[in-house]
């Protein structure tokens, strides 16, 4: 064959030869293991999440009290800003892409995504976004407009703050878009023999539903993005209402992507729940089938609600009538799978670990979050509600309350699997408990604040509100949950200074990421596993009588997980070799954000650096 | 009773401490005080039980669940393998639906309830959003003023929703506010308004005030009283001071501030502070924004709105978005330098005022009452 | 020898569906796209009518021109079909033709297109002009930029074929990018009867 390159052969049109490092920082650079990359996008993720965190901390001090003295108003505006798109696109979404990237391959049985190197170009264009937005608070004033970026504000503002939004957050978005058509390639054509699609775990499922979210709704923003940018940067009218534009297109377009976007966030923590309860309750997820097409249909739902955040834009009763029951109906599968969860814990042999408690925390929290979101779709109560803490109070019950204790629960269950040790039990549900008050304590006023008057996005608030006392509270449920985090850290850190000798199968779990050694191999799967049934790996283990009771499989049978297998040094397997390029490319897409606000050579420079990292990556030889 | 009860579902026994300690903060949306925020509650308040009756069954099953089911030493780690069971689920599925069903119904019902127009006898009001003030306009009255909405009670009042700096003349318009400029209009750079929200939670639910639109939204008080209101979209750097009264009155109470706010200002006596200060008001930075019915330049009346009309500013309690008691300090500080006072103020003295300059001024606007 | 990449990369492998990863997932963008253009053209379609100021479409709108270089467009799909079918007999140098040809054809597009800009600019058009001159000069921008890109991707196929990368068992990388090359002309069909066929009244 033609394109095959010999070992010591001179390479033929290659640019650079293959990276040949497996230790060390080059080797993380040029890495395109989808598991050292799920491993880069949480520390990634994790720092930004501390970045926001902070932001938080400072954005509670300033409304400790009322006429707070903390932020300036400039200030205070970045802060929140910055805390709603960092949370949103540099910690939820990437956390979420990091247990997508280490675990879809490891579930469906297969030894990498589909495309590793653009797996890790999407790592490295997301991280070079991040990194490009928060160099906006060196360059002149970081964005300012909110998260959702509504026009004119966003448009007319002077300063480059809000083009640091639009072109970081286009950047992101193409990482994102990439990512999804990988993954959703992955699960769908790169499952182990015999894996179905109704015999993929739940996570699975919501990772494919999630993945079609974003190539479906992505698109969408970025046309939004653009014609902000254009507004912004060169004259165009899309939002200008002097020149016969409706700014309202803007919030269309924004809450088209926004709204798929919340499932986007929320979904991938289900997924994990629905993975977590089944394992510490010793029974199946209850209604697999249920909960399954409940998250499709919260998916296909999820388009067409978006208006449900511009009951008071003034669409007209007609448009609001339709949003509010759309919104009702969404309602239902989202109560489905509590339903389910609830089923799933029933007369179940339940162990309190701490990945069981962040999944039980997840519904008891997610519960509240989803009732207030009912109270929304009322559409006159949310007059009064839209636009003020109830609102905040509503979604960080959703997100924090709900996606990140999801994924709190899959950090400490996938952990031992992740780094082959296990993470403190103990400190870990004293982490848990304290983050749980701190949540409710955080979140659980805002509702109040909200009904009473407490309008959004404001810097202060004046005395005579009366609202000092609860802020407060907020403000102390802030800081229990940054104890909460240190907790974290410090369980993380003391967890690498033990050995690693977490089992293969710690949790006597279900599927076949805990078939393999804790931490896997590089190329995942001695042999690729052929499944017979949902929950494989679980009926390796165990088999069922008529009446549904468990009967253990005779040690020495199939159930032993195959880190034992004498032959399993994975010789003769061939991986993809690291590679340069995706970094190069994914580095060129900075400078043209740069170009696009500051001089347009740079933009040019930037897109050589593209071309060049995208031509050197086709010429590529297969492997050295 | 009720609110404080319907706090305590929300949060748990924290919210009962705070309850008892919440003054009335005339901003509370759980505190209706007129008909159509009285409708919002009545819509919500079943709807909160319904949410708390669930809230309550679903963690209750939690709680029992976890309790009941918990690993216990010596009970063999087999439960029973329940894969589902489709009745039960299709239940769980219906019975959501219904409920959401019975919310439905009367939910659009108030919808096009709180949409209808009003008629009798309905005050009209125009509300111009600025950043960081409000502007009211009566067009039947022929009145403008700023940040303090005066309404006679039991009537209702017909808001309609402008933003500043689009195709709004600043003379008090007919019923509704013109959004988009002439066709034919050359396009303008930048500086229109952004969008603003319009809340007084007591009266009314919210609606947004965005440029090249109108909106509509209907307000009513039962009893005489102060109502407060606050700009609920973010509208940029001093969103948070962008505030605002509405003054409920009896119709005789009302009826006489109309009268008062109609009549032209007065001019203070030659030779005064106060008409030096009126000098340099109509010969100064003052007039590219600010309007004083009944005074002329060059013979011609006063028609800028960029900011406040000032004609009655002493009759009004506030200014800079009503965060301000009108006090003589107060405008000082105003007047020596706005964009400290207010970030990212509109208002921008180039040159500076004197301090001569600043006294004259304050003496002729404390004589605009 | 096969190699690491392609037991990820290539066609070769037995997939879940049966269809190639690389087809699939050039579906999948192409369905994202299909949103892409799917928000701007909706853009167009809602601001159809609301420029405040002139020049107008009918002002500036050359319907013959545009017509054939839509056809010229078009015939490029054309093209694409017979390179695909030549490195598929395993004919390389008639592929190489083709591929040459319909980049050929594109650029004749392309070329036309920033000939019907500059005219448009030269006629008081200009991007900030009004809502017309925004939304049509961002819309075709975005479909000219997609068939620049196409471009580049088939000169790229020329230039790999060169070095053994396209071969007739690996034909496929020539079928991505005919798929990508016609759902940009069949996007520019309905751009051109959105845009230019659709009277807007004015």
């Amino acid at each position: 064959m033609a394109s095959v390159s010999v070992p010591g052969e001179t390479v033929r049109g290659g640019l650079l030869r293959r990276p040949r490092s497996t230790a060390g920082f080059w080797s993380w650079v040029t890495t395109v293991d989808h598991k050292r990359i799920g491993i880069l996008y949480g520390a990634t993720a994790f720092f930004f999440f501390l970045v926001g965190g902070v932001e938080a901390l400072f954005i509670r001090l300033q409304l400790a009290q009322p006429d707070g003295k903390i932020l300036s108003p400039s200030t205070y505006n970045e802060f929140f800003t910055m805390h709603g798109l960092t949370m949103i696109f540099l910690v939820v979404m990437p956390l979420s892409a990091a247990f997508f990237n280490y675990l879809i391959p490891l579930m469906i049985g297969a030894r990498d995504v589909a495309f590793p190197r653009l797996n890790a170009f999407s790592y490295w264009l997301f991280l070079f976004a991040g990194l490009f937005i928060y160099s906006s608070f060196a360059l002149g004033g970081a964005p300012n407009g909110g998260w959702f970026g509504y026009a004119p504000l966003s448009t007319v503002e002077p300063g480059n703050n809000m083009l640091f939004y639009s072109t970081g957050l286009l950047m992101a978005g193409i990482a994102s878009t990439v990512s999804a058509v990988n993954l959703a390639v992955t699960i769908i054509n790169m499952r182990a023999p015999g894996m179905t699609m109704f015999r993929m775990p739940v996570f699975i499922w919501m990772a494919l539903v999630v993945q079609f979210l974003l190539a479906f709704s992505l698109p969408i923003i970025t046309v939004g993005l653009f014609e902000s940018l254009f507004d912004r940067r060169f004259g165009t009218h899309f939002f200008d209402p002097a020149a016969g534009g409706d700014p309202v297109l803007w919030q269309h377009l924004f809450w088209l992507f926004g709204h798929p976007e919340v499932y986007i966030l929320i979904l991938p923590a289900m997924g994990i729940v629905s993975e977590i309860l089944p394992v510490f309750a010793r029974k199946p997820l209850f209604g697999y089938q249920f909960v399954v097409f409940s998250g499709i249909a919260i998916g296909f739902i999820g388009f067409g609600v978006w208006a449900h955040h511009m009951f008071a834009t003034g669409l007209g009763p007609v448009a609001n009538t339709a949003f509010g029951i759309s919104t009702m109906i969404i309602a239902i599968p989202t109560g489905v799978k509590i339903f389910n969860w609830l089923g799933t814990i029933w007369r179940g042999d339940l162990r309190f670990t701490t990945p069981m408690l962040f999944a039980l925390g997840f519904i008891a929290q997610f519960v509240v979050g989803g009732l207030s979101g009912v109270t929304h779709a009322v559409v006159p109560a949310d007059y009064q509600q839209t636009d003020t803490y109830y609102i905040v109070a509503h979604f960080h019950y959703v997100l924090f309350a709900g996606a990140i204790f999801g994924l709190f629960g899959g950090m400490y269950y996938w952990w031992p699997k992740i780094f082959g040790r296990m993470l403190n039990e103990r400190v870990g549900k004293v982490q848990f408990w304290i983050m749980a008050v701190g949540a409710n304590l955080t979140f659980g006023p805002m509702h109040i604040l909200g009904l009473e008057g407490m309008p959004r996005r404001i810097q202060t608030y004046t005395p005579a509100l009366g609202l000092g006392v609860w802020n407060l509270v907020v403000t102390i449920g802030a800081f229990t949950i940054a104890v909460s985090v240190l907790i974290f850290i410090g369980n993380a850190v003391a967890s690498f200074r033990r050995p690693k000798d977490a089992p293969a199968d710690p949790w006597d779990a279900r599927t076949l990421e805990w078939t393999v050694p804790s931490p896997p191999p590089p190329h995942n799967f001695d042999e690729i596993p052929v499944v017979h049934a949902l929950d494989d790996f679980w009926h390796r283990k165990y088999a069922e009588t008529e009446e549904g009771t468990l009967v253990p499989v005779p040690a020495g049978g199939s159930g032993d997980p195959r880190s034992d297998d004498a032959h399993g040094s994975g010789h003769g397997i061939h991986l993809p070799s690291p590679s340069y390029y995706p970094v190069i490319a994914a580095l060129g897409f900075p400078l043209i954000g740069y170009g696009v606000i500051f001089h347009w050579w740079m933009a040019v420079a930037g897109a050589v650096v593209v071309l060049a990292g995208l031509y050197g990556w086709a010429f590529e030889p297969a492997a050295e | 009773m009720r609110r404080i009860t319907r706090q305590a579902l929300g949060v748990g026994a924290l919210a009962v401490v705070a309850a008892a300690c919440a003054p009335n903060n005339h901003q509370d949306s759980l505190n209706p005080q007129g008909p159509y925020a009285q409708k919002i509650d009545t819509l919500f308040t079943p709807v909160f039980w319904i949410a708390a009756a669930i809230f309550f069954i679903v963690e209750g099953m939690l709680v029992l669940f976890a309790i009941r089911y918990r690993h216990r030493k010596g009970r063999p780690q087999t439960p029973p393998q329940i894969h589902g069971n489709s009745r039960l689920e299709i239940g769980w599925t219906i019975l959501p639906a219904l409920i959401l069903v019975g919310v439905a119904i009367p939910t659009v019902s108030t919808i096009y309830d709180l949409a209808r127009t009003p008629t009798g006898n309905v005050l009209n009001v125009n509300v111009v959003g600025h950043q960081w003030w409000w502007e009211f306009d009566y067009p039947d009255q022929q009145i403008v003023t700023a940040n303090e909405l005066h309404i006679p009670v039991g009537e209702p009042v017909y808001v309609s929703l402008c933003a500043a700096g689009v195709g709004y003349g600043g003379v008090p318009a007919p019923n509704e506010c013109q959004p988009g400029p002439p066709k034919g209009a050359p396009p303008s750079a930048v500086g229109d308004d952004v969008i603003h929200s319009f809340w007084v939670p007591e009266l009314a639910g919210k609606q947004d005030v965005v440029p090249g639109r109108t909106n509509h939204l209907v307000l009513q008080a039962d009893r005489p009283g102060t109502y407060t209101g606050q700009c609920a979209e973010f509208c940029g750097l001093s969103h948070a001071y962008m505030r605002f009264k509405v003054v409920a009155q009896t119709r005789e109470d009302f009826d006489a501030w109309v009268r008062a706010q109609q009549a032209d200002a007065v001019a203070p006596p030659a030779g005064s502070l106060a008409a030096t200060g009126m000098n340099d008001f109509l010969n100064g930075q003052c007039i590219a924004c600010h309007a004083i019915r009944g005074l002329q330049v060059n013979g011609q009346p006063l028609t800028a709105n960029g900011g406040p009309n000032l004609t009655h500013l002493m009759s009004r309690s506030c200014f800079r978005g009503c965060t301000m008691p009108i006090t003589r300090a107060n405008l000082e500080a105003w007047l020596r330098d706005p964009q400290a006072v207010e970030a990212g103020s509109w208002m921008q003295l180039n040159p500076k005022l004197s301090q001569d300059q600043i006294d004259a001024l304050v003496a002729f606007l404390m004589t605009l009452r | 020898m096969e190699t690491a990449q392609h037991i990820y990369e290539s066609e070769h492998e037995a997939t879940s569906t049966g269809l190639p990863n690389a087809k699939l997932a050039m579906w999948v963008f192409l369905a994202s796209d299909c949103l892409l253009f799917g928000a701007l053209i909706t853009t167009y379609v809602l601001y159809r009518g609301a420029s405040l100021v002139g020049p107008y479409p009918k002002d500036v709108f050359d319907i013959p021109y545009t017509s054939v270089s839509s056809f010229v467009l078009l015939a490029s799909s054309l093209t694409m079909v017979l390179a695909l079918a030549a490195v598929q007999r395993g004919d390389l140098a008639r592929m190489r033709v083709w591929l040459l040809a319909t980049a050929l054809l594109g650029m004749t597009f392309v070329g036309g297109q920033v000939y019907e800009f500059t005219t448009f600019y030269r006629e008081g058009l200009k991007l900030s002009t009004n809502l017309f001159g925004t939304t049509f000069y961002v819309l075709t921008g975005f479909h000219g930029t997609h068939v620049a890109i196409g471009i580049l991707m088939l000169l790229s196929l020329v230039a790999m074929s060169f070095t053994g990368k396209i071969t007739q068992r690996e034909s496929m990388t020539v079928e991505l990018v005919g798929l990508y090359w016609h759902f940009v002309d069949i996007v520019w069909i309905v751009i051109f009867t959105v845009v230019y066929l659709i009277p807007t009244g004015k």
